[in-house]
């Protein structure tokens, strides 16, 4: 009876297993091939000029110059748009945790912030364009950090919500017990328990808001100009490769590659350096 | 003796944690023998390294024999759902599978017995839920989900599905641990009851439980075998100090 | 908070207690008021909309609007149906192609792969789906286009091309296929996940209740899981699909945007997302062009918003 047979079922049991190691392989070796396009295509034309120079008169016909602009205003609304988010959510995050006492309506909420994550970011971006349209605005940074912030707040809403909600009473119990102080508390017991889940939220939303392309197509607007003003039009990398792209230039194309490139590295930095750090720092929190 | 199990040098590590060390002990045919020891002791370990439950973790490292009749489970080439088909077993948590009942006590004949027709597999059904004494509770919804019974009829719904696929062995991982006292005498009353025809293998940390239950009881502690026995001598004539000292209830 | 916490407060509040539970309703009022921000914030999307689209759909049938077939703005002609057909494909051809590996993966790192594999691929999965649309697309220009020009057109048009699913009307690999594997990839990791984390809600019990009496993990994984978590596997599909359909910038950049109702998957294709995205701000002057795209917008929230709660629905079942 134990002898080693090739029944109907261990050959399907087999022939199940190699069938979804090959999806595996298919899976992980499209996506690497991704990242191996974008940098055998972007590193060859990535030059210094690219990432320290704005772009110079003639640069969409293949003249000199950089997308330093395009990257300083990515990272500008990256920031600005992470940092509107985070102080819209805390408030947010920290009520539905304390005062909505009804898991009921919590749980509304909730399914409403995860339903809201998914809508296309095109669509704030012509709500936005609409609106500034009404008010007689111009596309400008603030407006590009305004509105993805309202793409990427539902995301940060849950995200410190899940962090609440997994704060252990016993901890802070614990804590007291032992003679500390609420302050010292909170300073040490309760930022330590939350800090790899707020790390982790706050990187990923600017990594979304670096890497927005639709929404900021109306709304920030493009120039080869550099950011110096929260009411100005801001170039983003993303609509720098769209840009660099459409020209039918090839050298011009080829520094889109390299654009890319820059955008690639620099969310893939923001991502895996979350994950580090999360990492990092749960060390000492309780699970 | 006629060993049904035979244990040689077992070892089993979690990890770089040794869970047992150099166990060997006989299991004899038929009759209840009963694991008892205080927890952590390693007796579920035992109990799971018969139907080579062990490997579900992928961090867990076994070396030594299990053999059930002669034949070591541990072997190269061996055919692990046939050892498993063989070797029963009764869970701590009841887990009706998210099916009808009647699907529960098929589901492993419809995998091992791939061609048997409705009738007979009905006829099967039937036989089993009245082994486990679950028949005359849910013969009138044999398609209701097995998840609306009651704790204690789910357990004896597992029996059941365990029973189907004719095993010679039944393990019992501490199986009234989740029951209220009734369903708890109703297992025990099955169990009993189906000594006489399979090898019954049960992990208990009640003493009571182990008394009423075993023919013969193996005594663990820290992983290791204290003691082994017919269970008449163990409990009445303990040859350990760790042993005596468990009976006395200081541990 | 302990016995002596409130006995500190209580000392240090030197107001009557009449003044403190004033101030804590007020503050349960306003916590409820402002977790409602998001949905307000929704609210004002949705009406800005519905406001800026009015005139178009005061000027023309609904009807008339969602099936025209000619699109032309300057002749005051605003037939989105190529747009809505070009949506349609491209995503289900994305969807198509995104499911089945999709889910075999998931099964695969959840219920196979050693510890170590599962430790290395998520982590990889989960930083690849924060690659930026556009960075897709731009592969998708490099590699898919170029593939499906050489490699499938011929391929596939020339061994099927009598098919008309398979013909090949255009010269170019700008098309439905380009764009839909270009979807498939980017949803792909998307799709995992979530299939991932359904499986972890199921109870381990579950699995070792089958394995006990026998069967293969196979036969546990058909029989068993894969009946267990349908509902969330539709949901995972749906969500994909979801983030399909308002998917822009990556698809616009490999479907050729040509506003025609596409017959084949070599066709090109001009999905809804795209048409906002290459015209809004331009061409303003043109009378009702503006409330057009904005109704596209409209149509885009809305079945956006409906796929995503009939998915979150079903994903809530698996939670508790």
């Amino acid at each position: 009876m134990q002898r080693p047979t090739l029944t109907r079922r261990n050959l399907g049991e087999m022939v199940m297993k190699r069938i979804m190691q090959g999806a595996l392989v298919l899976v992980m070796s499209t996506l690497g091939l991704i990242v191996w396009t974008i940098i055998s295509r972007g590193l060859p034309s990535l030059t210094w000029e690219m990432v320290s120079q704005t772009p110079k008169g003639g640069f969409y016909m293949g003249k000199g110059g950089g997308v330093l602009n395009a990257i300083l205003g990515s990272i500008y609304i990256g920031l600005g748009s992470t940092m509107l988010a985070l102080i819209v959510s805390l408030p947010i995050a920290l009520a539905l945790n304390t005062y909505v006492q009804q898991t009921r309506w919590q749980e509304r909420i909730r399914l409403m912030l995860d339903v809201l994550w998914g809508i296309p970011s095109i669509v704030y971006g012509a709500f936005g364009f609409t609106v500034m349209l009404t008010f007689g605005l111009r596309a400008s940074l603030l407006a590009g950090i305004v509105i993805v912030a309202l793409v990427i707040l539902p995301i940060m809403i849950r995200a410190m919500d899940e962090v609440l909600r997994r704060m252990p009473t016993d901890l802070t119990h614990a804590a007291l017990a032992l003679g500390t102080t609420r302050f010292e508390v909170a300073r040490h017991v309760v930022l330590r328990q939350m800090l790899p889940g707020l790390v982790t939220a706050i990187l990923l939303a600017f990594g979304r808001g670096i890497g927005d392309a639709a929404s900021v197509l109306f709304t920030a607007g493009y120039t080869d100009r550099m950011p110096t003003s929260l009411f100005s039009p801001t170039a983003t990398l993303p609509l720098a490769v769209l840009f660099q792209l459409s020209t039918p230039f090839e050298a011009v194309r080829e520094r889109g590659y390299a654009s890319a490139f820059i955008l690639t590295i620099l969310v893939l930095v923001v991502s895996i350096g979350a994950r580090w750090l999360s990492h990092a720092l749960s060390r000492y929190t309780i699970k | 003796m006629d060993a049904h199990i035979s244990v040689q040098n077992l070892h089993v590590w979690y990890g770089n944690l040794a869970a047992l060390t150099a166990i060997s002990v006989d299991i004899p045919r038929h009759g209840i023998t009963v694991i008892m020891g205080p927890s952590g002791c390693g007796k579920t370990t035992l109990l799971k390294s018969f139907n080579r439950f062990l490997e579900l973790n992928d961090t867990t490292r076994i070396s030594g024999t299990v053999a059930v009749d002669g034949h070591d489970v541990y072997a190269p080439g061996v055919d692990v759902t046939a050892v498993r088909k063989r070797v029963g077993l009764l869970a701590q948590r009841p887990t009706a599978l998210p099916m009808s009942i009647f699907e529960n006590v098929a589901y492993g004949m419809r995998i091992h017995q791939p061609h048997l027709d409705k009738s007979a597999l009905a006829i099967q059904v039937q036989h089993y839920l009245e082994v486990a004494g679950l028949w005359h509770e849910v013969a009138q919804r044999l398609d209701a989900p097995a998840t609306a019974l009651s704790i204690g009829q789910q357990q004896r719904l597992c029996l059941a599905r365990g029973l189907a696929v004719e095993p010679e062995i039944i393990l019992g991982d501490e199986p009234t641990s989740a029951l209220d006292p009734i369903s708890s005498r109703h297992i025990e009353q099955k169990l009993l009851e189906l000594k006489q025809r399979y090898t019954t293998v049960i992990v208990t940390h009640t003493l009571r439980q182990a008394k009423r239950l075993a023919d013969y009881v193996i005594f663990m502690y820290l992983g290791e075998i204290v003691e082994a026995g017919p269970a008449q001598q163990l409990f009445t004539n303990p040859q350990q100090e760790r042993t005596k000292e468990y009976l006395a209830g200081v541990f | 908070m302990g016995i002596f916490e409130i006995r500190s407060d209580a000392g240090r509040d030197t107001r009557p207690a009449s003044a403190r539970h004033r101030q804590d309703a007020i503050a349960q009022r306003w916590s409820l008021r402002i977790t409602f921000i998001p949905l307000i914030v929704l609210g004002f999307v949705a009406i800005a909309l519905i406001v800026r689209a009015w005139p178009i759909l005061q000027t023309y049938p609904l009807i008339a609007l969602l099936f025209g077939t000619v699109w032309k703005p300057s002749a005051g002609q605003f037939g989105l149906w190529p747009f809505i057909t070009g949506t349609l494909w491209v995503t289900s051809v994305g969807v198509i192609l995104a499911v089945p590996p999709s889910i075999l993966t998931a099964i695969y790192i959840s219920e196979y792969a050693q510890t170590r594999t599962r430790l290395i691929i998520k982590p990889i999965l989960d930083v690849l789906a924060a690659i930026p649309p556009v960075v897709y697309g731009v592969w998708g220009l490099l590699a898919v286009v170029p593939f499906v020009e050489s490699v499938l057109v011929p391929g596939l048009s020339g061994a099927l091309g009598f098919l008309p699913l398979f013909a090949s009307n255009q010269p170019t690999g700008f098309s439905v296929l380009a764009g839909g594997i270009v979807l498939a990839v980017m949803i792909t990791p998307l799709i995992i996940a979530v299939i991932y984390e359904i499986l972890h809600t199921v109870p381990n019990d579950l699995r070792q209740a089958s394995l006990a009496v026998g069967a293969t993990r196979w036969e546990t994984i058909w029989r068993v899981l894969l009946p267990y978590i349908m509902p969330g596997i539709i949901a995972a599909i749906v969500l994909g699909a979801s983030r399909a359909f308002g998917e822009t910038i990556a698809v616009l950049m490999v479907v050729g945007n040509v506003p025609k109702v596409p017959t084949s998957l070599f066709d090109t294709a001009y999905p809804l997302p795209a048409l906002i995205a290459n015209n809004y701000g331009e061409m303003m002057s043109i009378p009702l062009y503006d409330a057009a795209l904005l109704m596209v917008a409209l149509v885009l929230l809305v079945v956006v918003f409906i796929f995503n709660l009939i998915a979150m629905m079903i994903l809530r079942r698996f939670v508790r």
